[in-house]
């Protein structure tokens, strides 16, 4: 049994139905790590929040999405409450809205230990600054006791990691983490993410439109277009050898630096012709 | 020798945020040529998005002089800026919010010719339907494009919006503030290469800010590195490119992900 | 959940509105003419709500008080609106010192009870529906100021304004096919729920007998008149009540609603 398990999952929102993910199947296993790649209304970030329980009232969801055996769609709140934070966690792309900006970081972190583990503010508190020094925060007991306005986006970002994984989840779910981040922060933020990642031995979901940033941590991805799946592989494997055509277009345009200045850039329409007119898009 | 489009003599820039002071530019001398393709690049916080709009008029400094043209444009009333906002047109990062979400999108584009201010600049008689559609298919978007919100396009779509709205006026000058950065990556190489033509075509004078060194080579010759509100590094873009002088140049350069294939 | 607010905020305004327009051309008895020998009669036929203390129909004095309610409403909100949004328009656009003068000053008619201002306004002219109308609609000018007010700086904040005014565009421009555009769902919001305080403030300024005065009834001096026979025809003091009680939930229901329709709106899907 594979630590999460999603067959055919189908996911419309709206009494019109727009379709967001049409048919998705793919497993995870412990320890793996799997990029899921596309474009804004590709459906990716839907599927993430599918996995974690956590779509609109709006959303009609079908399908089945298994984590450790137990299904997540249609699972009461209750339930999904206590699996977040504990057995997966979740990275999103805004530090900011992710931080409550009336509460000391520290506080915040230690927080998630105590809703799963019930432990006491003593020894919280040095797990809270161990972890924060784990993400690569210098000075993390000054951290922890500041406002998250008072931190630069890196390290609210890196926060959240350490948030995300104080509790040794199985999973964590990672969406566009790195994309409001400064160059030299998203490479920091990522090298990051990969060690602790492989420390704690966490599985991860990374889901991003930039496939050289998912290639940092990942090594295998599922490319994803207008809802569905269109190719699964090894970063090697697309990289050299992409079934799809809109995979190679994804491919020969994720490396601007191939071109020489002053030649035209490829663009993905150059490999894949969609038959989408203007006004489909969400 | 030419009159340098843009000089700009000790740029300061102070504002309160909340209870502290930033300084945004500090003391900043930048000289700008008609025709070159500069790109200023930089983290936040490095001044780079202040400079640019210092150079638009949209912001005042509050130390130093800027020229446009030759003029002195430091403290121009807005009633005597029409010859800049005629020259100079800029396309901002975020398609989502450039663009008004209730105005249809041949009057977001044909908004700069109705400024009283520019058409005064402009022959007489432009004919804003003709215009809306050469500008339209400049950015190779559909003619009925015009009827439309901007919320039925796509972000790249968008973005094209923004820069048809930026070459209504015929500027002389295009300054794009990071105009690919909230856009996915694979749609990215499309407004580049349209930035590109464009640029070539019309025989603009092209200021691009970036933080992404990979867009600012192929949009620019020439580059500007900032950091803190100095200018640190400034050159020729192979040039940078090759040998960069400073310690933040290269960690800039090293920090560009790269595909990685191995696990 | 939502929805179900939105339809019955409509489903009551709509039957306000209703009853007011067809009162103008037609209600089933006189609402004026004292009847002698039918005071305080009971609910039943043909009188669907019983006599008054004059012996008319309360149905259809109450179908009159809809018509004088949705006239004050409109009238006052619309006076309101006029004054108010422009004002807060303005101060969110320019900011500095005309903004601080602007929001005292609306601060000050904010402290000031439409009330206050009603008897002042009796003592002077006699009160009357105008002097109610002009009452609340001062009144309610700093609410639509501050509403207006807070989305004309959260559009200045945005890139389509930077945009304009590099392109040239004028204060005026800007104020004229930006900002009013992209305010103009809070004020409607605004309209709908200041529709129902002024309800409110009209009925309980025509139970005090500064509005709208006898023999013309309003829901608010219908409570009153009903008062003096309170432990005789208890019901006919329910009447009004109740129609002041749905009109009012409704256009909250309404203004309620219309915010939560709008907010999803400009959610993107993920």
């Amino acid at each position: 049994m594979s630590l999460l398990e999603v067959r055919d999952l189908r996911v419309s929102f709206g009494r019109r139905r727009v379709e967001a993910v049409r048919g998705v199947d793919f497993d995870l296993d412990d320890g793996q790590r799997l990029g899921l790649i596309g474009e804004s209304g590709s459906g990716k970030t839907v599927t993430a929040l599918a996995v974690m329980g956590l779509l609109p009232e709006n959303a009609t969801v079908t399908g089945s999405v298994r984590l450790r055996g137990s299904e997540i769609i249609g699972a009461p709140e209750a339930a999904l409450a206590q699996l977040r934070g504990d057995a997966v966690s979740l990275v999103f792309q805004e530090p900011m809205t992710a931080l409550d900006p009336t509460m000391r970081v520290g506080r915040q972190v230690a927080e998630v230990l105590r809703l799963h583990q019930g432990e006491e503010s003593g020894p919280a508190r040095e797990r809270v600054i161990s972890m924060l020094a784990e993400v690569g925060l210098d000075d993390p007991a000054r951290i922890a006791d500041a406002y998250p306005h008072q931190l630069s986006g890196g390290q609210r970002q890196r926060a959240i990691l350490a948030m995300a994984l104080i509790n040794s989840p199985d999973l964590v779910v990672c969406d566009e983490p790195t994309t409001a981040l400064d160059v030299t922060v998203q490479a920091l933020v990522l090298q990051k993410l990969d060690e602790v990642l492989t420390v704690s031995g966490a599985a991860c979901l990374f889901i991003s439109h930039d496939l050289a940033v998912v290639s940092q941590v990942c090594d295998k991805v599922m490319v994803m277009l207008d809802g569905q799946v269109v190719e699964t592989g090894t970063v090697a494997e697309l990289f050299t050898n992409p079934q799809h055509p809109y995979t190679r277009g994804l491919v020969a345009t994720a490396r601007l630096d191939q071109t020489r200045p002053g030649q035209r850039l490829p663009t993905v329409e150059d490999f894949y012709a969609p038959d989408t007119s203007v006004g489909e898009r969400p | 020798m030419t009159e340098p489009l843009y000089r700009a003599e000790q740029l300061t820039r102070r504002y309160r945020n909340g209870g502290t002071e930033v300084l945004a530019l500090d003391h900043v001398d930048l000289t700008i040529e008609p025709g070159r393709r500069l790109g200023i690049v930089g983290e936040s916080g490095s001044g780079k998005s202040t400079l640019v709009r210092l150079l638009a008029g949209l912001d005042r400094p509050t130390s130093g002089r800027i020229w446009f043209e030759g003029t002195e444009i430091t403290h121009l009333s807005e009633r005597r800026l029409g010859f800049l906002r005629a020259a100079v047109q800029m396309v901002f990062q975020d398609p989502r919010s450039s663009l008004n979400p209730r105005m249809r999108v041949g009057d977001i584009i044909t908004e700069p010719l109705r400024s009283r201010l520019v058409r005064r600049q402009l022959p007489d008689g432009i004919d804003h339907a003709r215009r809306l559609a050469e500008v339209l298919d400049a950015v190779d978007l559909p003619t009925d494009a015009g009827r439309r919100y901007p919320h039925e396009f796509s972000g790249g779509q968008r973005q094209r919006i923004a820069i048809a709205r930026a070459l209504a006026p015929k500027p002389e000058i295009l300054i794009a503030d990071e105009p690919v950065s909230a856009l996915d990556v694979s749609v990215r190489a499309q407004v580049l290469n349209l930035l590109t033509d464009l640029v070539a075509a019309q025989g603009l004078t092209l200021i691009v800010v970036s933080h992404d060194l990979m867009v600012v080579r192929h949009l620019c010759d020439q580059l500007a590195v900032m950091r803190q509100g100095r200018i640190i590094e400034q050159g020729d873009t192979e040039t940078v490119y090759s040998q960069p002088g400073t310690e933040y140049t290269r960690a800039l350069l090293a920090a560009i992900p790269r595909i990685r294939t191995a696990g | 959940m939502k929805r179900a607010q939105l339809i019955t905020g409509l489903v009551l305004v709509a039957a306000v509105v209703v009853t007011a327009v067809v009162a103008v051309f037609w209600t089933p008895f006189d609402p004026l003419r004292v009847v002698a020998g039918q005071r305080l009669l009971a609910p039943g036929w043909p009188h669907v709500l019983g006599t008054d203390g004059f012996g008319i129909d309360i149905a259809s004095r109450l179908m009159v008080g809809a018509r004088t309610i949705l006239l004050v409403g409109i009238i006052s909100v619309g006076v309101a609106a006029v004054v108010g949004v422009p004002l807060g328009m303005l101060a969110g656009q320019a900011g500095g010192w005309v903004d601080e003068v602007v929001m005292r000053v609306s601060d000050v008619v904010y402290a000031f009870p439409a009330l206050l201002l009603a008897m002042l306004l009796a003592a002077i002219y006699g009160g009357s529906t105008v002097t109610a109308m002009v009452a609340i609609g001062v009144a309610s000018i700093p609410a639509f100021a501050r509403v207006a007010r807070a989305g004309a700086l959260q559009v200045m904040a945005s890139d389509f304004v930077l945009a304009a005014k590099s392109s040239g565009t004028s204060r005026w421009g800007v104020a004229r096919r930006h900002v009013l555009p992209n305010i103009a769902p809070l004020i409607g919001v605004q309209a709908s729920v200041g529709f129902a305080m002024a309800i409110l403030a009209e009925a309980a300024l025509s139970y005090l007998g500064l509005a709208t005065p006898r023999p013309n009834p309003t829901w608010g001096n219908m409570l009153r008149d009903a008062q003096n026979f309170l432990f005789v025809a208890p019901l006919q003091a329910l009447w009004p009540g109740l129609a002041i009680a749905l009109a009012v939930l409704g256009f909250n229901l309404l203004g309620d609603g219309l915010r939560d329709y709008l907010d999803p709106r400009l959610r993107e899907v993920p």
